[in-house]
């Protein structure tokens, strides 16, 4: 087995050899070694990437906007991914986020998991059959389970979600009247000699 | 009174930190303190009668095991060899994180002689391998053998029965990486965990010896007497590998040297002091003379620098016994305002070291400090704006600003991981190929050139914007972020340049191992001794503090 601080050595390497600085290599290095530790195909992908890449071209990305449209030649995932990091916090106002064609999309996710831990707020990614939930860099939920993921991709969906709960008020009344019976019902005697009983709030 | 903290622009210049000294905060010292309590066992010991085989060694503490497993091999003169480049070694170790299994060892038996081509697990901490000094070796079995102890002087000279040529932590070659253990109790200091299996180690060293003396000669043989083991170490050489990782761990250094400087502050700012405390400082200092005169080098550059400190240790110790009054209020500022005046650099930092001896309420709550979550500084601030960057590279950065990188001089070496074994390398960018694999390393020159930029840039744009089109500075855009809130994170000096003294770098990583007598071999490798004097296992339990000073 190869350990997370081998995948982050050997990563940055690949990825400076690969043609990118040692500033995005660094990037990769620290988002291969999280997807790998979510136990996704973060050194598969990203393999399969930069064997690509010495053969094809790819768009870089620049300023991300809500809608975004690569002509002909889909977007580098990790520059995609590295620009949308940095952009964070002005991509926050947006509800949703597209994108048309993206390399290996797998390799975005790690990006996106760090952004959501930058914002506070969880971000829910969608790609042909696959959802991601990325949950301030705590934990990625996701339906690809010991699945390919597709090397290309046409239609990439980004919700950046608002802070809510993940329940309704009905299932938390339920619960929180369960956790009453740990309550203990006070006597009147008791009630008057509590914190601020007897006293004006006025004085 | 308040004492300000040292300018990082002076502390952080190399030929400072080339200074540095152990203390009470190095690793050795402070993992001894930390595993003074715990349960030492010589668990096994199968080595045949020229010493080769399997032993393995462990401390214990309620449900937590530590296992040191060795195997020793044999190995022909003509294959020994200290340089990274070798692939056998007279014993190699690897502490295993509990008690192993039988088809533990036999696993551990395939991989940790190979050393780097083999492959260990998540259930192994650290690896190293070390080589006989055959010289001193061979004369202690003959002696032993023949009933009696070695000759002191030679042992003296040299400090060790082996010495490592490699101690392998954090992940490499498929050890746990360190966020598997770092919550434990009493991994509460860097380099914890590889001081551990160098003391284990030496132990080793002294038990192996006696073995073989004893198959050599049954009847007259007796054991290496105690008290010369303890003034026994380990020895190890070490080369460039080490050097880039101050440079590439720069909230680690900071944590390191802080603790120094608030130790210290914390020092002067004592209004007074007692007289046991008075005491032992000037004990330690005067003890300490012993290790400076008995600092055995070729190395015409260190022997200047013991020449120089030893002349300035004894004007100090004449100064605070004739002139100076512990009385006076705040005698250590006094003190080190002194030393700042009157004497060198080393002389200057060595005694800042020993200054730290009697203030173990000082010292230890920082020991703790020491270590550091990196990856939560990691990510760069991409809101803030290009004035923001520059006011911290101006502010951080004053002398390296200054340097001019169009000069040859100022730019001519550069550090390359070497192909054939994975390790840093430094070499002339004028003359050797390579340079355009040039590891993220020459930090001051790529300060100096985001500067330049930021200077044609206009001051609110947003760093998120910046890095769209300087993609190539990134690396030092994410540093100065960090040496905005670590202010001891960087080195103040062009690594690059030609004046650049590597073992500088290495000086300074091995003061804070707690490494003593350095002995450079070139300028880019070094020999050290580690836990020379230190106590042995049976005497954790009590043992005196500044063993290595009465050693």
């Amino acid at each position: 087995m190869k350990s997370l601080s081998e995948i982050e050595t050997t990563t940055k390497r690949a990825s400076k050899a690969a043609g990118f600085s040692w500033g995005i290599a660094e990037e990769v290095g620290k988002s291969i070694r999280l997807l790998e530790l979510f136990g996704l195909a973060g050194i598969k992908n990203l393999n399969k990437y930069y064997i690509a890449r010495s053969s094809k071209k790819f768009e870089n990305t620049n300023l991300i906007n809500e809608n975004n449209n690569s002509n002909e030649l889909p977007y580098c995932p990790i520059i995609l991914g590295v620009c949308f990091l940095d952009q964070i916090r002005s991509l926050e106002k947006f509800n949703k986020i597209t994108f048309n064609k993206i390399s290996y999309p797998l390799l975005i996710l790690p990006f996106l998991s760090r952004s959501s831990e930058i914002i506070g707020k969880k971000i829910y990614l969608k790609f042909d059959k696959y959802e991601f939930l990325l949950n301030l860099n705590v934990s990625i939920s996701s339906n690809l389970f010991n699945q390919d993921c597709p090397i290309i991709t046409n239609d990439v969906e980004i919700n950046i979600l608002e802070n809510k709960d993940n329940f309704s008020d009905q299932d938390w009344k339920s619960l929180y009247k369960i956790s009453e019976e740990t309550f203990v019902e006070e006597t009147d005697s008791l009630k008057q000699g509590a914190a601020g009983a007897g006293l004006t709030d006025n004085d | 009174m308040e004492i300000k903290l040292r300018d990082p622009n002076i502390i952080m210049k190399l030929s400072r930190l080339g200074s540095f000294h152990q203390s009470k905060l190095s690793f050795l010292r402070s993992f001894l303190d930390e595993f003074k309590d715990w349960e030492y066992k010589k668990d096994l010991f199968d080595l045949d009668e020229k010493g080769h085989g399997t032993a393995i060694y462990s401390f214990k503490k309620k449900d937590r095991v530590y296992s040191l497993v060795c195997f020793a091999n044999k190995i022909n003169d003509e294959e020994r060899s200290d340089r990274v480049i070798a692939t056998k070694w007279d014993a190699a170790f690897t502490l295993h994180d509990g008690v192993p299994l039988k088809q533990d060892i036999e696993r551990l038996r395939n991989e940790v002689p190979r050393q780097e081509v083999g492959r260990l697990s998540y259930k192994e901490l650290t690896l190293s391998r070390a080589n006989k000094s055959v010289r001193v070796f061979n004369h202690v079995v003959e002696s032993l053998s023949n009933g009696n102890q070695p000759d002191l002087e030679l042992l003296k000279k040299v400090g060790y029965l082996y010495r490592t040529t490699a101690v392998y932590g954090s992940g490499k070659f498929g050890l746990a990486d360190r966020f598997r253990i770092k919550n434990r109790e009493e991994i509460n200091g860097p380099f914890r965990l590889e001081m551990m299996l160098v003391y284990l180690v030496r132990q080793f060293t002294f038990d192996q010896v006696n073995h073989v003396a004893r198959f050599r000669n049954p009847k007259t043989a007796v054991n290496l007497d105690p008290k010369i083991c303890k003034k026994l170490g380990i020895g190890n050489s070490t080369g460039l590998g080490m050097a880039p990782f101050i440079v590439n761990h720069p909230t680690l250094l900071n944590n390191w040297i802080m603790s120094r400087e608030i130790a210290l502050k914390k020092i002067r700012e004592i209004k007074k002091v007692n007289s046991d405390e008075v005491e032992l400082f000037i004990k330690s200092v005067k003890n300490s003379i012993e290790n400076i005169t008995s600092w055995n080098t070729e190395s015409e550059y260190q022997k200047k620098k013991i020449t120089s400190l030893l002349e300035n240790v004894q004007i100090f110790l004449k100064f605070i016994e004739k002139e100076f009054s512990f009385e006076t209020n705040y005698p250590f500022n006094e003190i080190y305002l002194w030393l700042e005046k009157e004497t060198c650099d080393e002389c200057i930092e060595y005694i800042v070291s020993i200054m730290m001896e009697p203030f173990d309420d000082i010292v230890k709550p920082l020991i703790s400090k020491m270590s550091s979550e990196e990856d939560q500084y990691f990510n760069i601030p991409s809101h803030r704006t290009i004035e923001d960057l520059r006011s911290i590279i101006e502010k951080r950065y004053p002398d390296i600003l200054k340097i001019n990188f169009d000069k040859k001089e100022n730019h001519k070496n550069f550090w390359f991981i070497s192909k054939n074994k994975e390790e840093p390398r430094y070499a002339d960018r004028f003359e050797e190929d390579g340079s355009e694999l040039e590891q993220p390393l020459a930090i001051a020159r790529d300060i100096k050139k985001l500067h330049d930029q930021l200077i044609i840039t206009k001051g609110s744009l947003t760093i998120d914007k910046f890095l769209i089109q300087n993609t190539d500075l990134r690396h030092v855009v994410r540093r100065a972020f960090i040496i905005e809130k670590f202010p001891y994170a960087e080195i103040q000096d062009n690594t690059i340049g030609e004046k650049v003294v590597p073992i500088d770098m290495l000086r300074l990583k091995l003061s804070f191992f707690g490494a003593l007598k350095f002995d450079p071999r070139s300028d880019k490798w070094l020999r050290i001794c580690m836990f020379q004097g230190a106590p042995l296992p049976e005497e954790l339990k009590n043992y005196d503090q500044q063993w290595v000073y009465n050693s």
